[in-house]
């Protein structure tokens, strides 16, 4: 796969439809071992041979860390994406021998923190299926609040309930119901850490208001999955490896290097873990920085690049690959 | 501010207003004056929801300085260890959006942030400043005794009456540096004792 990421060959060994939008996908090692240990907000890495294209795509680990005999995701389908997710859907069956990554934790929990207060928005529940199972597993002190747009449509809301009773609180889109976030944030004793995953515009509002109401960075963590932004197809020249290539619409510039057999680090393919942070050697043209990692600064030099989720639009781009 | 040497050791920062609907200062001796400096920087309304605990020194130095800052509160205890019990009732009673400001001596940040840890605050979010005499709170590794104040390289415990090197070396939940018997080969040898920490 590629630097700082290993593989792990591995047998789809169940697929579980679970609501309209989304479906498990389970797997186990292929010499029948136990996969190795991960923590809970840990992601895979999945490669999907799909024809002559190869798709890596992560997903969050949602099983319990407890049990490592074989792992789950769960995908929500979009029809209107890259086309990860309806392959995974349309393709993927038990039996299907496929490659994943080693878990890579980029969610992690601080297990320093007096309790845990969770906030999830639709698919962003899986990450917490995990982390919720560890914290369980040792009594540890945690809330969980669940946003999703119908009762329907609340995935794993039913097992969360069931679980663990009143520490998991609802909120219905279509019942209009809404989390009280300020009175939320304000009421918990101090030494609480917060974990957010959902939509971007879901992130950038706990956090935000989190930051308003005192809350220190180093108590709140998020996670979201970018996909790469389709955009204008552009060329890009490797100085390193002397090779000139294309990157199409639908495609990453990280996968187009990929595709011309260049194996740069990566490890979230999502803007924000900074793997795959490459120098640019020359340009002329437009940024379409869509990343998390580099600061405001990096991005104005047109120095660096993201290749997971970022774009070009111009005559020239030299990258140092 | 002292200079960085070893990684455990603490550095200080200057105080600075930080979002947050509580504020909590904690501060001795010369750290009044890290408190009044921020509050030219502070949003109006800022002290509106702070509460300043500061120890004062005998001839009551700095008091009406902090006073007319006009705090929600302003509480004067004799020493730390008459603090201790209030500031651990505080912290556990404390919600997210608290803020702690720790301003003065060396000993005084370095216990009420152990008093924090213990409350679950991450010591990277406390604001420091270090204001004052330099003397160290120390603990012997051979009988685990505390000593307060020191102010000599090397120095004795107070406990066990070795003489100690005071090392950089600071642990956070002791909230004290690490002293290490400096002649444990021949205790005849006896290096000169200097004024380190002034």
């Amino acid at each position: 796969m590629s630097t700082g990421t290993t593989k792990l060959d591995v047998v789809v060994s169940d697929v579980v439809p679970v609501n309209d939008l989304v479906t498990r996908f389970h797997f186990r090692r292929r010499d029948g071992e136990l996969l190795p240990t991960f923590s809970g907000g840990a992601h895979v890495v999945v490669e999907m041979r799909d024809g002559d294209r190869t798709r890596l795509n992560p997903y969050s680990l949602m099983g319990s860390p407890l049990d490592t005999r074989e792992y789950t995701i769960s995908i929500r389908r979009d029809d209107v994406g890259r086309g990860g997710s309806l392959f995974m859907h349309r393709s993927v069956k038990p039996g299907l021998e496929m490659v994943i990554s080693y878990p890579v934790n980029l969610f992690s929990l601080d297990l320093r923190a007096k309790k845990h207060l969770m906030l999830a928005g639709g698919i962003g529940i899986t990450p917490f299926m995990a982390q919720t199972a560890q914290l369980a597993g040792g009594g540890g002190n945690f809330e969980l609040h669940y946003t999703c747009r119908t009762a329907s449509l609340g995935t794993y809301a039913d097992v969360l309930r069931e679980r663990y009773g009143n520490r998991v609180r609802l909120y219905h889109d279509d019942r209009e119901e809404r989390i009280d976030l300020d009175r939320l944030l304000s009421s918990q004793p101090l030494g609480t850490h917060l974990y957010v995953c959902g939509p971007a515009g879901m992130i950038n509002w706990v956090r935000d208001r989190a930051a308003s109401l005192g809350w220190p960075p180093e108590t709140v963590h998020f996670e979201h999955f970018a996909a790469p932004q389709p955009g204008a197809p552009f060329d890009v020249e490797l100085a390193v490896s002397g090779k000139t290539i294309r990157v199409g619409e639908q495609q990453s510039l990280l996968e187009a290097i990929e595709a011309a057999g260049v194996d740069p680090p990566y490890l979230c393919r999502g803007g924000v873990c900074g793997q795959c942070e490459t120098n640019v050697i020359s340009s002329d043209g437009k940024f379409i920085h869509n990343d998390h990692w580099l600061s405001e600064e990096d991005h104005r030099s047109g120095c660096k690049i993201m290749p997971c989720v970022s774009r070009f639009e111009g005559k020239l781009l030299v990258l140092e690959r | 501010m002292a200079a960085k040497t070893i990684i455990s050791r603490p550095i200080y920062g200057t105080l600075s207003p930080q979002p947050g609907k509580h504020h909590l200062f904690i501060a001795d001796a010369e750290g009044a004056l890290a408190i009044t400096n921020m509050a030219g920087k502070a949003p109006p309304g800022f002290f509106d929801g702070a509460e300043i605990v500061f120890i004062p020194d005998p001839e009551g130095k700095h008091i009406s300085a902090l006073e007319a800052l006009r705090p929600a509160q302003l509480h004067l205890p004799p020493s730390f260890a008459s603090l201790l019990p209030r500031l651990r009732q505080t912290l556990t009673n404390a919600h997210m959006g608290l803020r702690l400001y720790l301003a003065g001596t060396e000993g005084l940040i370095g216990q009420a942030m152990q008093a924090a840890l213990e409350a679950g605050i991450d010591h990277t979010s406390i604001e420091t400043e270090h204001r004052g005499s330099l003397a160290r709170r120390m603990q012997c590794v051979h009988c685990k005794g505390i000593t307060e104040n020191v102010t000599t390289q090397p120095a004795l415990c107070s406990h066990c009456g070795l003489l100690l090197l005071v090392r950089d070396h600071y642990s956070r939940r002791l909230a004290a540096f690490q002293g290490v018997c400096i002649n444990a080969e021949d205790r005849s040898e006896i290096p000169p004792m200097e004024e380190a920490f002034p």
